[in-house]
């Protein structure tokens, strides 16, 4: 019969309607600013770099070796490195980055400088509310704000960052057996 | 005395003003709260769409300005007049400019005609109906104008689509009403909603609750839908095929000047329907005629708006051919029988067998007519002939 399919539609949206004030299950959607969905563990958007202990100065992993900037497809970061050498988690004198810039609004989330790093120096952090009114200085975020302690890495990305604690572990304990076994060479 | 609290109100103030002005301040007074109450109306209306469309989808709708988001309209109003007013360089730049204010002007004439309430209507014309469609036609032109000034593809063919779609529906939207017309014998809405204020028993002298006046009201309501351009009449504008038909070249506070002229336009054409079918500001109950008469009339049309947002959150839109197989081969005969069988109606004596004869016109026709459509739109499985 004509227009029975019009009853039955007119229906269909009356029961959302009404189910809509009943049952809160129906609505799905996400009030963002005031509810959140938990971010994934992978998630990732932006790059950071890594410091241990409390002084980001002293701390920083980065040794300015710039793969990270010759790898970057879109080039967005900027490395200077320093003229003098500091001691790195092993003892080892290495340079340090004396400029470390990366422009949010050129990085594509790709994650390559965190897979070239040989020093487990830059990550990527999953904050995604980067936006500002200044979009020139504002999206050029140097090295004082690209720094984040170990901890946070601990935090956000719990299984990666427990394997990198482990191999640094094995490395530091190496190094430290090789510094044992050297000076008793030295002294014969 | 709350009943006509607003012409005692409107004849108190004309009484204060100097005989010169008074002619004019009556006039002001007349047309003022027209001009404000409608689009305030439409303000509300947008915010009402906006989250029942909403819900009816699972969503919350507009939530963020003011509680529970009402205070939305006031926002997009700020956003349209602040935007950016573009005008294409090709486009003829005095039509452009001209087609949203005959559209407004337009869809604002028609409120002198509805009675909104007792003894309250701008004035009462002899022929207020034909009047009102006479006004009506006008509202293609300013489409048509908008269309072809753009210098655009989509904008002429929304505007192609509107024309052929409005004169299409407009004859059994006149030939519905013409079935009212010949019941109550006027053509004077004022007249026309008196005739319907009785009541017999608890029933309301409605012509909605006849057979042929309830076929009628269905019919000018889905010719209603199709002149004002509403889902799922909505090809003129049809996002996703010609993206917003006619007003794709308007932008900024143009652009909400054709909202405004749309909905204005469905509220009038909704008062219509209520004026001839409704019973216009008469109460439904004998019981209920203490409530004042013009809460009747904003009810009503209240309620006909929520039948607008839901049927446009019910069905998808029209294609081109359905549309106007449905205009000429169904709603066209269909009205052509109401009108017969409200002839029928009037001269049969009152009783049960006018209810029947003209519940089995209305009934069998609508078989009829049904199954043609009906068999028309099968969907077959395509056989090629050559291309095998």
């Amino acid at each position: 019969m004509l227009g029975e399919g019009i009853v039955k539609g007119l229906a269909e949206t009356a029961r959302n309607f009404v189910g809509s004030f009943i049952d809160k299950d129906r609505l799905v959607t996400v009030q963002y600013p005031e509810e959140r969905l938990p971010v994934a563990e992978a998630a990732r958007n932006f790059p950071f770099l890594i410091y241990d202990g409390v002084d980001q100065e002293e701390g920083l992993r980065c040794v300015a070796c710039q793969i990270c900037e010759k790898e970057c497809p879109p080039r967005c970061i900027h490395i200077e490195k320093s003229k003098d050498k500091k001691p790195d988690f092993i003892g080892k004198q290495q340079f340090y980055p004396a400029v470390f810039d990366i422009d949010v609004s050129v990085c594509m989330s790709c994650q390559i400088c965190v897979e070239v790093c040989p020093f487990d120096a830059i990550r990527m952090d999953n904050n995604f509310e980067l936006s500002t009114d200044d979009r020139f200085a504002g999206l050029l975020w140097s090295k004082e704000k690209l720094a984040m302690p170990n901890e946070h890495y601990l935090a956000i990305h719990p299984t990666e960052a427990a394997e990198v604690e482990a191999r640094r572990a094995e490395e530091k304990a190496e190094a430290e057996a090789k510094k044992a076994s050297q000076p008793a060479a030295v002294a014969k | 005395m709350l009943d006509q609290v607003f012409v005692l109100l409107k004849h108190w103030l004309v009484g204060r003003s100097p005989a010169v002005m008074q002619p004019s301040v009556s006039i002001l007074l007349t047309i003022v709260p027209i001009l404000l109450v409608f689009p305030l109306l439409f303000a509300v209306t947008t915010v009402l769409e906006r989250k029942g469309l909403g819900r009816i989808q699972n969503r919350y709708g507009p939530n963020r300005v003011g509680l529970y988001g009402i205070l939305q309209p006031l926002a997009d109003a700020v956003k349209s007049l602040t935007k950016e007013d573009i005008v294409p360089s090709s486009a003829d730049h005095t039509v452009h400019f001209l087609a949203p204010l005959v559209l407004l002007a337009v869809a604002f004439l028609p409120y002198a005609v509805l009675p909104m309430g007792r003894n309250m209507v701008a004035v009462n014309l002899d022929s207020g109906v034909l009047f009102f469609f006479a006004i009506g036609a006008i509202s293609e032109l300013s489409v048509f104008m908008a269309g072809w000034s753009s210098r655009n593809k989509y904008s002429l063919l929304g505007a192609m689509r509107a024309v052929a779609q409005m004169i299409s529906y407009e004859v059994p939207l006149l030939l519905s009403s013409i079935a009212v017309i010949m019941a109550a014998g006027s053509l004077s809405t004022v007249e026309i909603v008196e005739k319907q204020a009785g009541f017999s028993g608890i029933f309301p002298h409605w012509y909605v609750l006849t057979p042929w006046g309830f076929a009628g009201f269905v019919l000018f309501m889905i010719a209603a839908t199709a002149e004002t351009n509403r889902s799922p009449f909505d090809l003129p504008e049809g996002e996703s095929e010609i993206i917003a038909g006619y007003y794709i070249e308007y932008s900024g506070f143009k652009f909400a000047l054709f909202f405004l002229g749309e909905y204005l336009g469905m509220f009038a054409i909704s008062g219509l329907g209520i004026t001839l079918f409704l019973g216009g500001w008469s109460a439904p109950l004998p019981f209920l005629t203490w409530v004042p008469s013009w809460i009747w009339f904003f009810g009503k049309l209240l309620g006909l708006i929520i039948g607008f947002i839901w049927v446009r959150g019910t069905l998808p839109r029209l294609r081109m051919d359905q549309l106007m197989n449905f205009a000429w081969k169904f709603m066209l005969p269909m009205a052509l029988v109401v009108v017969v069988s409200a002839g029928a109606w009037r001269f049969l004596p009152q009783g049960v067998t006018r209810w029947l004869v003209s519940m089995v016109f209305i009934a069998a026709a609508y078989v009829l007519l049904a199954r043609g459509v009906e068999t028309r739109n099968k969907i077959a499985k395509r056989t090629y002939r050559f291309a095998e």
